[in-house]
């Protein structure tokens, strides 16, 4: 292959995009005072799509929705937004924000959707999927046993990958950029060839994955070639390397309808043949920045079909482009470039959005003058998340990473995760109680738990039977994840992402647990007052009376704090005894995404004074109202959270009015960045930060028309607000807005 | 007259805490301080319990945390003098510059101990801020704001000066105590009025600053 211009490394051997980015790389420490706003060609792009979304919302959410082709890399002709003012090409389709049927997750998911919409998909495709075509639901739920179903339809387990797509594996789309196509084919084919027999199980599936992620890279030619792109070669300049980067993102959603499809960490890479142009006198700022808003304006405008349903768990229509920002090199140089400004500024030249999903890998040693930006734009306009960089790079062992979804480290290029969804704690501490049955339909769940009659919760009987719940919903958790990703591989394999991933990567499975503060202040109240079940004639608690006070999780306060901590040990601890299919190492996470809400409506009464039915709080936060000591006591008790116990991620969400965080700018952003210095100094991992007055958000739901940018974290993403139901809405309005530090 | 937080002016409520537990807290919250943060004790007026804040503020020096009194200066004894010696700074609020607007304002005749408090303070060499709330035709006048400037301008201690334009936030709180809000009819400052009350400040202190 050809190499121009840059240093050469081991990337000029094998594939290896970090040595390029180490070796290239031109860290950066100064201010934002470099940037520029919109050029007009993006300024009319984006009114193009602005327009575009506003009939979207108007058309209840779908501005059109194709029923003829099963959308593939190389489906689809050429779509442009706006051709002459387009410097980046490429939609998913042949139209802005028409959405499409990727049937092999399930088909029945497609109808369902599309009938919503009041159509159906093409006959002959309806026969095909009817008659001959099996999907990854239908394969799930052949293998799926009476027991998983159980705890599926009760909500155990809720929102498993089973009749959607997995979503979570970040293709290293940096590889099209810098090698070109036709070189990742030959390194494919040579892996493929070098995995030989014995044929087992194992072997023959790897021989067939690989064949599969060359034909996805000769799709991917295809598609460049749609655009008039040739991506068989290496990007010559900055303007193609971002084209090519989105060209194999784009490739990727065309296949795949993941939940979460992040984009990795491609701002610092970009950024070598930025400056490379920008040094050769090639492109002006202006251009620099034209092909990130650009970019970006296309990240924002990826869609998927989807059922009203997935709106419970997955709220707002959010795609989670995630791009990982910042960090810190092993060798301390930092990751920082003044690219990575440029991706921040789009939140001002094209105004805040949800998408892409931009995390700040924070550390403490990034440039002061990056940290302070960042801060101002998670001021101005609540659309970026942090994350500890520090913690990470330690416990994961790699600097080179992105981050799958909302909060949960992957290595670039070199690890892949099957995501998880989630177990529902607090439903599992109520099987502590009620002798093992359902809180709410009295059905037998879990064997060798006794009933309890006596008037007064024991705690450490409870514990005990805690512990015995826990380890059968895990076996049972355990189940279900094997069977959803031995399917999703067999029918519904990420081949084009899969194809910009080393040959059989290193795997984690990616489980989860909610209701985490209701367990702590449960088994606090139990502990520390004196909890009385109202039991009904089964012997079901229906509710619980409490006698006296008892300290609550969120507020720096040891005695209930450590209980968080320990349920989130103990059931981590039961999922690694599981063995995982593909031998993927075990990991969980504290988040719930938008589920808490309803993960409250499946679950009873609870015995913290928590009435059935009530939204838990989202992802580690304390409960809402509860952490009553101020912002940086709320903090450290979420911090406490071990991460080697939760190594995919411990989300918090924050939301503080800006009148608390200081009295002018140079105040607020002064104070932030001190408040995420000290929150990760203690090892917290994942802040989401809201700096919001409620007035504002119950004057959008008033007048949703005036904000149709306004943009919220919520747990691990962000929505814009408007876009959520009003029970949503609500919910997000009664959490802590702390009005104190 | 017009405290934001009247709740917390009555000497005889509030919770007790041990030494102990304020250091503990303080030092939970010792990550977040930055290079500049720290404790500060406000009020209400803290100076009423300089005896007991002494062996606090030992404490947090010790631990090398900084330590700030938020007062309006109208206590000056042998204690208050021992705390201000561990008190890495002092933000000394100026209600008026009159006996009797400190009377209108206070419902005490404060000045001569407050302005007293700022010498004492300049004497011992360690850092100040002022603090004054600016209320349209009581406080924000300029021929106060020249008087202000001229008495403290050779202060070598004094950092800066915070403005806290009047705001009526408060109301509620004095309703719900059951008390007299006494400057119902006082208006908030426009923002030329600001404007000029910082112009005039800023030809005395090296930095004026609007909270």
């Amino acid at each position: 292959m050809e190499v121009k211009q840059f240093k050469y490394g081991n990337w000029t051997e094998e594939i290896d995009v970090r040595d390029f980015v180490i070796n290239n790389i031109t860290p950066y420490h100064g201010t934002s005072d470099f940037l520029v706003g919109p050029s007009l060609k993006t300024q009319k792009l984006w009114n193009v799509c602005k327009e575009a979304t506003k009939e979207e919302r108007q058309n209840n959410g779908v501005r059109s929705v194709d029923t003829e082709t099963i959308s593939t890399v190389s489906a689809f002709n050429a779509g442009y937004i706006d051709r002459d003012n387009e410097v980046i090409v490429g939609l998913q389709t042949d139209e802005l924000l028409k959405r499409t049927m990727k049937p092999f997750g399930g088909f029945k998911v497609v109808q369902k959707a599309l009938s919503e919409q009041g159509v159906k998909p093409n006959e002959n495709i309806t026969e095909l999927f009817s008659k001959y075509v099996k999907t990854h639901n239908d394969g799930v739920f052949d293998a799926y046993t009476k027991e998983i179903k159980k705890f599926r339809s009760l909500g155990f387990l809720t929102g498993l990958p089973d009749n959607y797509a997995r979503g979570r594996i970040i293709g290293d789309y940096r590889r099209v950029a810098l090698y070109g196509i036709d070189f990742l084919i030959k390194s494919k084919q040579e892996d493929l060839g070098n995995i030989e027999g014995p044929m087992s199980d194992a072997v023959i599936r790897l021989r067939e994955e690989v064949s599969e992620q060359i034909r996805a890279l000769k799709e991917m030619v295809e598609l460049g070639a749609k655009y008039d792109l040739d991506l068989t070669r290496p990007a010559d300049n900055a303007k193609e390397a971002v084209q090519w980067t989105y060209m194999a993102y784009l490739a990727a959603v065309k296949e795949q309808d993941g939940a979460a499809m992040s984009l990795g960490n491609v701002s610092t890479f970009l950024d070598i043949f930025i400056e490379n142009d920008l040094q050769e006198g090639l492109i002006t700022e202006e251009e620099a920045q034209e092909y990130i808003d650009q970019f970006v304006m296309k990240l924002r405008m990826v869609r998927h079909l989807r059922m009203g349903a997935y709106d419970e768990i997955f709220a707002g229509d959010p795609t989670w482009v995630t791009e990982a920002i910042g960090g810190i090199f092993k060798d301390g140089r930092t990751k920082v470039t003044k690219t990575s400004f440029r991706f921040l500024n789009t939140l001002y030249n094209l105004g805040p959005s949800p998408e892409p999903n931009i995390t700040i890998l924070w550390s403490e040693d990034l440039p002061q003058n990056f940290k302070e930006y960042c801060a101002k734009v998670s001021i101005d306009t609540s659309s970026i998340q942090f994350e500890n960089d520090e913690l990470m790079r330690e416990n994961r062992g790699s600097d080179d990473y992105g981050i799958a979804c909302c909060v949960s480290h992957q290595t670039l290029g070199k690890s892949i995760q099957f995501f998880g969804a989630r177990t529902n704690l607090a439903k599992t501490l109520l099987l502590a109680i009620n002798g093992g049955r359902c809180e709410i339909t009295g059905t037998k769940m879990v064997d060798g738990i006794a009933a309890c009659n006596c008037e007064y919760l024991d705690f450490d009987k409870v514990m005990a039977n805690f512990k015995i719940a826990m380890k059968e919903v895990a076996r049972v958790y355990n189940d279900s994840m094997n069977i959803i990703h031995y399917m999703h591989d067999k029918y519904y394999y990420e081949k084009a992402q899969m194809a910009l991933i080393d040959t059989n990567p290193s795997i984690n499975i990616a489980y989860g647990i909610a209701g985490l503060s209701i367990v702590a202040d449960s088994l606090s109240a139990i502990k520390y007052a004196k909890v009385k079940p109202i039991r009904n004639e089964e012997g079901l608690a229906v509710d619980f009376k409490i006698e006296g006070l008892f300290p609550c999780y969120g507020n720096d306060d040891d005695r209930v704090d450590v209980l968080a901590v320990n349920a989130v040990a103990d059931f981590n601890n039961e999922l690694k005894k599981l063995s995982v299919y593909k031998d993927a190492e075990p990991t969980m996470s504290v988040l719930t995404i938008t589920s808490n809400v309803a993960y409250g409506k499946k679950t009873g009464a609870t015995p913290d004074g928590r009435a059935k039915g009530v939204p838990f709080a989202p992802g580690a936060n304390p409960m809402h109202g509860r952490d009553s000591h101020g912002a940086i006591a709320s903090l450290n008790s979420v911090a406490k959270i071990n991460y080697k116990d939760s190594q995919d991620g411990i989300s918090n969400t924050f939301s503080i009015v800006p009148k608390s965080l200081g009295a002018n700018e140079a105040d607020r952003i002064e104070n932030l960045t001190t408040i995420l210095d000290g929150y990760f100094s203690r090892n917290a991992q994942h802040i989401n930060v809201n700096v919001l007055d409620k007035e504002t958000l119950l004057d959008a739901m008033e007048h949703p028309e005036e904000y149709p940018q306004l943009t919220i974290r919520v747990s691990g993403y962000a929505v814009n607000f408007v876009r959520l139901t009003k029970e949503q809405q609500l919910e997000v309005i009664t959490r802590s807005f702390h009005e104190s530090m | 007259m017009y405290c934001h937080n009247p709740d917390t002016i009555e000497t005889s409520g509030g919770k007790l805490y041990h030494i102990d537990e304020l250091v503990e807290i303080a030092l939970k919250m010792k990550p977040y301080f930055g290079k500049k943060g720290g404790v500060t004790v406000s009020g209400g007026e803290p100076l009423l319990q300089s005896k007991e804040l002494i062996p606090f503020f030992k404490r947090l020096k010790k631990e090398g945390i900084h330590t700030n009194v938020d007062t309006n200066g109208r206590i000056l004894n042998h204690f208050t003098e021992v705390l201000l010696d561990y008190a890495d700074l002092v933000m000394l609020d100026i209600k008026h510059m009159t006996e009797e607007g400190y009377e209108a304002i206070t419902g005490m005749r404060n000045k001569e101990t407050a302005f007293n408090f700022a010498k004492q303070r300049e004497a011992s060499g360690k850092k100040m801020w002022l603090r004054y709330v600016l209320i349209p035709e009581i406080t924000n006048k300029p021929e106060l704001l020249h008087q202000m400037g001229a008495y403290f301008k050779d202060f070598k201690t004094i950092e800066k000066i915070e403005l806290q334009p009047y705001h009526k936030l408060g109301i509620h709180k004095w309703d719900a105590l059951g008390w007299d809000y006494q400057l119902k009819d006082a208006r908030e400052n426009t923002e030329k009025e600001i404007g000029m009350a910082v112009n005039i400040l800023e030809k005395y202190f090296k930095e004026v600053k609007i909270n």
